[in-house]
């Protein structure tokens, strides 16, 4: 049996519409070999969350730097949970102070890349995350 | 011996010095892609018509004198979690010998939200001050007289509902409309390409931009109009070479538009400003400068038949770079900005924003804010690089530099004039791909270490730093929405659907909009309330050419 393609939903909760880094890491994962789909700016927690069931994601990657990322996220996590999809990993990246890291990951954030961080390490820590979920 | 001509120096003496040792890298191309030289002498600086400050084409600078008659203007970009606490941030820089005020609005404020609106929600007082209704602006510039400082918003899709309430507060403080200075950024163009801060489609939007010029063309003269914006798009990851492309290439679209909505060129021109940003790379930088001045000038002058020399100056504010500034050992982001501020200072900027040491991280503490404007006045006062005009001028490599970057901007202009204009070019969603390109590419070169960011990918340190983080106070948010619903409850509902209603009729028809939004403001209806009705008769954008 050939590996399995992991899906990513790259999304951009909030109104902030600094893309940069969310593309660059839609592109980078894309030729990681993953199916990447990219949501565009200001999506709703709803749109999010919708968008990666009907999508039937393996992995959510959120991008943020609106320093919104506790109510969003949380409303996100929260969802997910309702319609008992805590199966998806959940990783993020963008301007997010230190100590809300511990915040986010107690929510249930797997992952958040900081800035500077290479693409490839992202792409390594969700092949390795998969893995390990499905074993 | 002495070498009588370059390329003799190349074979005798500089060849066999490389085939002895190998050089750092195999090439030196800058990030535009133009190739650097190992030296430059008087056959690569071509050009012949130089000029002197304060001429046509202004290569050198706008005014004869430049910072020997007064230094640039140092406008520090801030806005914090509410009205209150802006307003006291503002008093303070006044006090601190900051010249201007530099307002950031939250992301609702510049989407068309009010703050009690769900998508609000964890938004409010985040990116800059919420402000709702003129209430929140009441507060934002209590003892401030408007006719003693001159204010800088930035502030796109919702421009002139803000302008509205800066008119309208100042005839609150009986204040004449001539005796008001600032600028809008009203650069929607950009917001497409970079920014993303746009609500409606282009042509309303380019609508909306243009009756702003006419009414500030008749009744403030003094308020520039727009700020035509390269810093987001160069953020967003465009070289210095799109920088200018793009920027120029969107000014030319508003020029037009302005001019087929019957205006004439020479009275609005005048009032157009620039935002460039200064990253690291600083005789490109400095080049960049120098030629977007010259191509300005050409562009206003031949292209517009522009007669008024001030329609042809290219004046700018500039912003030190936002994105190579590193969460890691975060103090080195002091030295990248004072380098940054330099080159800008070197290319002749009219006002200058240095960015803080902690703003990878989250917005700047009051220390580090004040930190930026010491810089700005260690710059200005310690340095002596104000006391002569456009010290590089006649750099051989500044000069080659600055012809390059004209050169190769102007061919990038003209491809985008035959895809029909920046806005053309927008729908087929060309400026975005070219950006990202550029930005993909960098990041590249950064995980293969052909770039070297410090801190990043060499000489780490494996302690994290833990710096102290500007946090936002849960109270400031409620109060906003205290004051808000306050707002809402006190107002006449028939008066306030009355200027709805007014609004969504202009909107329908070609009359100028701005005098039913001074109204409307005055009224104290909303933010979001003109927005929602605008949105009812503009409809609203979808994201160009989602990647």
């Amino acid at each position: 049996m050939g590996e399995t393609i992991i899906k990513v939903l790259v999304a951009k909760p909030g109104l902030d519409g600094h893309d940069r880094g969310a593309k660059i890491v839609a592109r980078s994962l894309r030729e990681a070999g993953m199916d990447v789909i990219y949501t565009g700016i200001r999506q709703t927690p709803d749109m999010i969350v919708s968008a990666a069931i009907d999508e039937d994601v393996d992995v959510i990657g959120l991008s943020i730097l609106s320093g919104a990322h506790l109510e969003l996220f949380k409303q996100i996590l929260d969802s997910l949970s309702e319609q008992n999809r805590d199966d998806i990993l959940i990783v993020a990246g963008g301007i997010i102070p230190e100590e809300d890291r511990i915040m986010l990951k107690e929510m249930g954030v797997a992952h958040i890349f900081g800035p500077g961080t290479p693409t490839k390490e992202i792409a390594l820590f969700i092949k390795n995350a998969c893995n390990n979920l499905k074993n | 011996m002495k070498s009588n001509s370059k390329s003799n120096w190349i074979k005798n003496v500089l060849q066999p010095t490389i085939k002895r040792r190998i050089e750092r890298k195999p090439d030196f191309d800058n990030r535009s892609g133009i190739k650097l030289e190992t030296v430059y002498d008087h056959t690569d600086a071509t050009q012949s018509n130089l000029g002197y400050p304060g001429e046509y084409p202004y290569t050198r600078g706008l005014q004869p004198n430049m910072y020997r008659g007064k230094v640039w203007t140092m406008r520090q970009y801030a806005g914090l979690a509410s009205a209150e606490e802006s307003n006291e941030r503002y008093k303070f820089l006044l006090n601190s010998g900051q010249s201007g005020l530099s307002v950031a609005f939250d992301l609702p404020t510049q989407t068309g939200y009010d703050s009690d609106h769900p998508l609000a929600l964890g938004e409010i007082g985040r990116a800059g001050v919420p402000i709702s209704s003129l209430a929140d602006m009441e507060v934002l510039f209590k003892e401030i007289p408007l006719n003693k400082v001159t204010t800088s918003m930035t502030i796109n899709s919702t421009a002139s509902i803000l302008l509205a309430m800066y008119i309208a507060l100042a005839k609150k403080q009986n204040i004449p409309l001539d005796q008001i200075g600032g600028t809008v950024q009203n650069d929607i163009l950009k917001e497409y390409i970079a920014r993303g801060t746009y609500i409606f489609p282009p042509t309303p939007s380019m609508r909306l931009v243009t009756d702003l010029f006419q009414y500030c063309a008749e009744q403030v003269p003094k308020w520039n109009t727009i700020s035509i914006s390269g810093y987001h798009m160069r953020e967003a990851g465009a070289t210095a070479v799109q920088e200018l492309a793009f920027t120029f290439s969107n000014a030319v679209e508003y020029v037009q538009s302005a001019i087929n909505a019957g205006l004439d060129v020479d009275s609005f021109a005048p009032r157009l400003s620039f935002f460039f940003v200064a990253q690291s790379d600083l005789f490109e930088e400095v080049s960049k400068f120098r030629a977007a001045r010259r191509m300005w000038a050409n562009i206003m002058r031949n292209h517009f038949k522009a007669k008024n020399p001030r329609s042809w100056m290219c004046r700018f504010h500039t912003q030190t770079a936002g994105v190579t500034l590193t969460a890691q050992q975060p103090d080195n982001n002091v030295v990248r900005s004072t380098l940054q501020g330099l080159s800008a200072i070197l290319g002749g900027t009219q006002s200058l924003h240095v960015n803080s040491r902690d703003e990878a991280l989250s917005l700047p503490t009051p220390e580090s804010a004040e930190l930026s404007l010491r810089t700005q006045q260690i710059l200005a006062h310690e340095t002596r690089i104000t006391d002569t005009v456009d010290p590089l001028g006649g750099s051989y490599y500044i000069e080659n530099l600055t012809d390059q970057i004209e050169l190769k901007a102007n061919s990038y202009i003209d491809q985008i004039k035959d895809m029909g204009g920046a806005l053309g070019a927008i729908q087929q969603g060309f400026q975005i791909k070219e950006i990202h390109d550029s930005a993909y590419k960098l990041q590249q070169d950064v995980e293969n270490n052909h770039e070297t960011v410090v801190g990043v990918n060499a000489f780490q340190t494996t302690d994290p730093t833990i710096i102290p983080i500007q946090r936002i106070d849960p109270d400031q948010t409620k109060n906003q929405l205290k004051r808000l619903a306050k707002v809402k409850s006190e107002r006449n509902p028939d008066e306030v659907e009355k200027r709805l209603h007014a609004l969504r009729m202009a909107a329908s028809s070609t009359q100028n909009i701005m005098p039913f939004m001074i109204d409307a403001v005055e009224n104290y209806v909303t933010v979001g309330e003109i927005s929602d009705a605008l949105r009812s008769v503009f409809g609203e954008q979808k994201e160009f050419s989602p990647f």
